[in-house]
Order: structure tokens, then sequence, then C-alpha cells
């Protein structure tokens, strides 16, 4: 096995034997990068030197690929747009300080959509990046760059966000486990906002114990972020060990089955991953989230609005790109801002900008947030029967590019990972198998209540033992 | 429902070239449509839900602790005068 094949607890494993350091691990990535990178384009920017010379100073530390929107003092951080070309961090990320306490140093800049406004990586202003099983499709999004690195072992794992499903979602398609933390378990201090009331940080991995072990480094207290509580973080890696499924109680929604549009193999191998999680001891619980079909119309009020606000940052006045045709302070803002954005960044802000205007307020926005409230609701009931929900991750395969042209429909996409988002429940995506046609890799979803992460690693631990081998 | 594209972008500070105003003009008329779909769910009674979780305030004692170095923050200016970040003019008639 090649060191770039490793996940984190067989990398740790071999560090500490003494089998290899920090820096063969390293080399090891960036050798591969070399090698892959040109064909993949999971990463925007490596940056070897400064990678070798944290793993000389960290022997026992273990190299993660993180998304460009990320901040690590001394590199880039461009989110994928043009406006950001040539910005320098002057500071870490509360994840990246986490990491480094916990044996992990960071390692090359992944790919993602612009701003992280996307499902498919496809609206990068700054390069593609194409899914590892099949270079004709794209490895989803927004997180793509992260899923591709560790989909086709370019990396050890890697961090990503998660707004409306960005983690979740490209796992699916490149085969990897991703998960969406509860909202406000883990700190988003030097993460780029796009959505805040939505945002959080989490780990891509090639198993689920690697999730457990890096969400354990990633999560807790931050006082720079006044959403994360004081609640002490578990031991996530020990709240998997001989994780079964007996006795679970599997929730099994409706809603998220019955769907137009969704791919015959992803409820093929859905519904085999109900049965076998069944035959194992589970017990299927059907519950009803009847506010379902709203959530897309409730996200697509909720996150533009927040990126209209947070994107009012980007002006050219103190970072980032500066028109040269300025005349003014007026137009300095909207030249440089027309230069810099990227069409599906800007169809955002004017969709937020809309819905937060004068008139329009109550009709959009403030009824939005109702509508979240009962989403939200249905999701504390639908818990008050069962431990964990278990449904597809994504209602297709990883598509091909240019497949999904007009924006709405490539929304869609989000279906069945959105509504948790809006909740602030935590979530998983783990590969389950492949389509028989394309072999292309899908993964199911389980999503757990606010904070009961320990329960949903243990529950997604228990289907991947179950699962097996994908190989 | 009749967007006025170019009037909301300028809302926003963002300059759109008309070809853009003609992509988008479809596009955010058919996204806007799909959302008022919100319109069909009784709220009556019901509480906005503000942010991801039920926030608290977080309170730190107010004491005085170092910030970025001004070089730091200035070093991504796209322009400069000393300490400062460089912009055209705001205020007609001021000194620039």
């Amino acid at each position: 096995m090649e060191l770039y094949e490793l996940g984190i607890k067989a990398a740790r494993e071999g560090l500490a034997k003494g089998e290899f350091s920090s820096i063969d691990l390293t080399q090891a990535i960036i050798d591969r990068y070399h090698a892959k990178n040109a064909e993949i384009g999971a990463y925007l920017t490596f940056d070897e030197e400064q990678a070798l010379e944290l793993a000389r100073a960290n022997p026992k530390a273990v190299p993660i690929a993180v998304k460009d929107l990320i901040n690590v003092t001394g590199q880039p951080c461009t989110c994928a747009s043009k406006i950001l070309k040539g910005y320098v961090s002057p500071y870490d990320a509360t994840v990246i300080k986490n990491m480094k306490s916990h044996g992990f140093i960071s390692a090359g800049r992944v790919n993602m959509d612009e701003f992280a406004m996307g499902s498919s990586t496809e609206n990068s202003g700054l390069g593609v990046t194409r899914n590892p099983y099949d270079l004709t499709r794209v490895p989803g999004g927004s997180s793509g760059g992260s899923a591709a690195a560790v989909g086709g072992n370019l990396c050890i794992a890697a961090l990503g966000t998660d707004t409306g499903g960005s983690i979740r979602q490209p796992a699916s398609f490149c085969n990897c486990v991703g998960i969406k933390p509860s909202y406000g378990r883990v700190s988003r201090y030097g993460v780029t906002a796009f959505a805040s009331s939505l945002d959080q940080v989490g780990p891509m991995t090639k198993s689920v114990e690697d999730a457990a072990i890096l969400l354990g480094a990633l999560a807790g207290h931050d006082e720079m972020d006044g959403t994360t509580p004081k609640d002490p973080v578990p031991d996530y890696a020990a709240a998997i060990k001989g994780a079964s499924m007996k006795g679970v109680r599997l929730g099994v929604a409706k809603e998220y089955f019955e769907v137009e549009g969704m791919d015959p193999e992803v409820k093929r191998i859905t519904e085999e991953a109900l049965s076998k999680c069944e035959k194992a001891g589970a017990e299927l619980v059907e519950v009803s989230l009847p506010h379902t079909e709203y959530a897309m119309a409730v996200y697509y009020i909720i996150a533009p609005a927040e990126a209209s606000a947070n994107l009012a940052r980007f002006d050219g006045v103190r970072y980032g790109h500066r028109s040269a045709e300025a005349k003014d302070v007026f137009s300095l803002y909207t030249k440089s801002r027309a230069e810099g954005f990227g069409p599906e960044v800007k169809r955002r802000i004017i969709m937020g900008t809309y819905v937060l205007s004068s008139g329009y307020y109550d009709a959009y926005y403030g009824r939005a947030q109702k509508v979240r409230t009962l989403i939200t609701r249905d999701f504390a009931e639908a818990f008050g029967k069962c431990d964990a929900l278990l449904s597809p991750c994504a209602p297709t395969p990883a598509f091909r590019f240019k497949e999904l042209q007009d924006p709405l429909t490539m929304y869609l996409n989000d279906l069945f990972t959105i509504p948790s988002a809006l909740a602030g429940v935590c979530a998983s995506s783990v590969p389950a198998g492949f389509t028989r046609d394309t072999k292309m890799p899908v993964g199911v979803q389980f999503i757990c209540g606010a904070f009961e992460e320990a329960k949903l690693l243990s529950v997604s631990k228990a289907f991947e033992d179950l699962r097996g081998s994908l190989v | 429902m009749k967007i006025d594209v170019g009037y909301v972008a300028e809302l926003a500070r963002l300059e759109l070239t008309d070809e853009e105003k003609s992509v988008f003009q479809p596009q955010l008329e058919n996204i806007v449509k799909y959302v008022e779909k919100i319109s069909e769910v009784d709220v009556e009674g019901v509480e906005p839900m503000m942010h991801g979780r039920t926030l608290v305030n977080a309170f730190r004692e107010d004491e005085v602790r170092p910030s970025l170095a001004a070089e730091t923050a200035l070093a991504n200016a796209p322009a400069r005068v000393g300490d400062e970040f460089l912009l055209p003019k705001i205020v007609e008639g001021a000194e620039s």
C-alpha cells in the first residue's frame, strides 16, 4: 500500500511505530499531487515548502487538505474567486489551530464552487475539478476539491464546509465519508462566511473512524465564535468502538423516498442499505417530515439573503480585487465586484438583496424563517420516535459537466441535504455502493439530532461495517 | 413576479452588463417563482427561526487584547498610503 492511500488511523499507526515520518507522508502526498493533480484538479495551490516545513516541525502529524475558504497563515485563501486572487491569510482559522494541537498539519488548498455556492465545483472561478471515478463527471460541490482529493487518494483526509449539503453531496459523488456537524459544534472563526446561520466545517475522510478522529480535533467551544457552546466534546473515536445496528431505531421518512427525478440506482442502493440495517437488528420506523417540500424554497431565500450581506465585504477597499476602471468610490464598488465575482455568486447576491429589499422582506425572508421553525420541529418530532434517519444523500450519482445548465435544476440536487442543514442537526454521508451501469459511487445519509455526533458516527460506523468492502 | 434586475444589482453595488441582465432576468424570475411556494404554508403564530440554534449572548470581560498589527492588516490592501487604505474621494468638495 502506498503512503498516499492511507487514512488518518493507519497513518497515525505508522507514525507511532516509526515506520515513516510526517515528512515521508507529506512528501508522498506532494509526489501524488504532481502525478495526478493535472488530471483531477483537486488542488488549486500546494505550498510544498510550507507543508514540508510543518511536517519537519511536527514529525508525528498527519497532513490534511484544506478547502480554499479556510484561513491558514501565509497561505492563499481565494474561495475559488477571482476577487480574492493573490490574497494571503494573516491568521489561522480556529479549526486550523485545533488541528495543530491534535496532531494535524495543513497541506494544500483544494478547489470549490466560488464562495461555496454550487453543487458541482463548476462554479469555481479558478480551476476545474474532475471526479476521480470518471473524469467526464463532476465531483459534486461545493467541497468538490476536498471530495476529489479524498476519493482520488490525493490526500489523507480533507476539510470541507457544508451550508446546504456541500460536504455530503460531494462525499457521495466521490466515495468518501463526510460529516456535517450540528450548527455550533465547530467554530467558523477564520472561515469565509457564505450563510452564517448554516455554515459548518466538517471532515471528509476515507472511513467513519477517520471522520470521528478528525471531528474530535475540530469540535469545541471557541470564544471567537459565539455560536459554539461550552458543551464538552465527547471522545468520538471511543464512541464508535463496538458500534452495532442492534436495537437502533432507524427512521425512514417517506418524503425522502417518493421523489420525482430520483435515480433508480440511488433508490436501489438506499433500499438495500435499509434492508442490511434491518437484518442486522435495526428497527425501521416510519416517520414523516411534512414540511420537506418547502425546505428548498426556504433555503434559497435564507442562504442568498445572508450571502448578500456577508459578501458586501468584498468591495475593493481593504483586500481583494480593485477595478482599474474605478473613477469614484461608487464605481470602485460596482466595478470591482462586477469584475471579481462569477455568475452564480452574482445571481445569489441579487436574489438575496431582492428578498431583503423594502416591501419584500416579510413575504420572503420573514416568512422563510417561520417555515424554517416548522422544518426544525419536524425533525424534533421524528427524533422522538427514532435514533437516526436514513435517506439517500443526493438524488443522482455524479452527473456530467454542463449537464445541469439551469440554476434551479442544479439547486434541486441538494433536496435531501438542505432540510437537516436548516434544522441545525448533524448528518453524515457514508459510501453505500456503486451504480451497476456507470460504476459510480453512491452514498447514503444518516441524520441525528443536534449535538448527537457520537450517535451519528456510531450508526454510520455500524453501517460501514455491515456494508463491507466496496472494492 | 417581475424583478428589476438592474435596480436590485445597483442596491447590491454590482454593475451588470446588458447581456448579464438578460440572462439573469428569466433565471431569477424562475427562482423567485419557485420560492414563492412558501406562501402556501400556514405560519400563523409560528416564531421565526433567526439562527442555526437558540443563541445566548456570549459575553466576555471587556479587556484590551492585541489585534492584527497595522502592517499585517494592510498587507492585502489594493492601495495604501502610510498606515491607511487609499480610496478615491468620497465626500464631494473635500480635500482628497
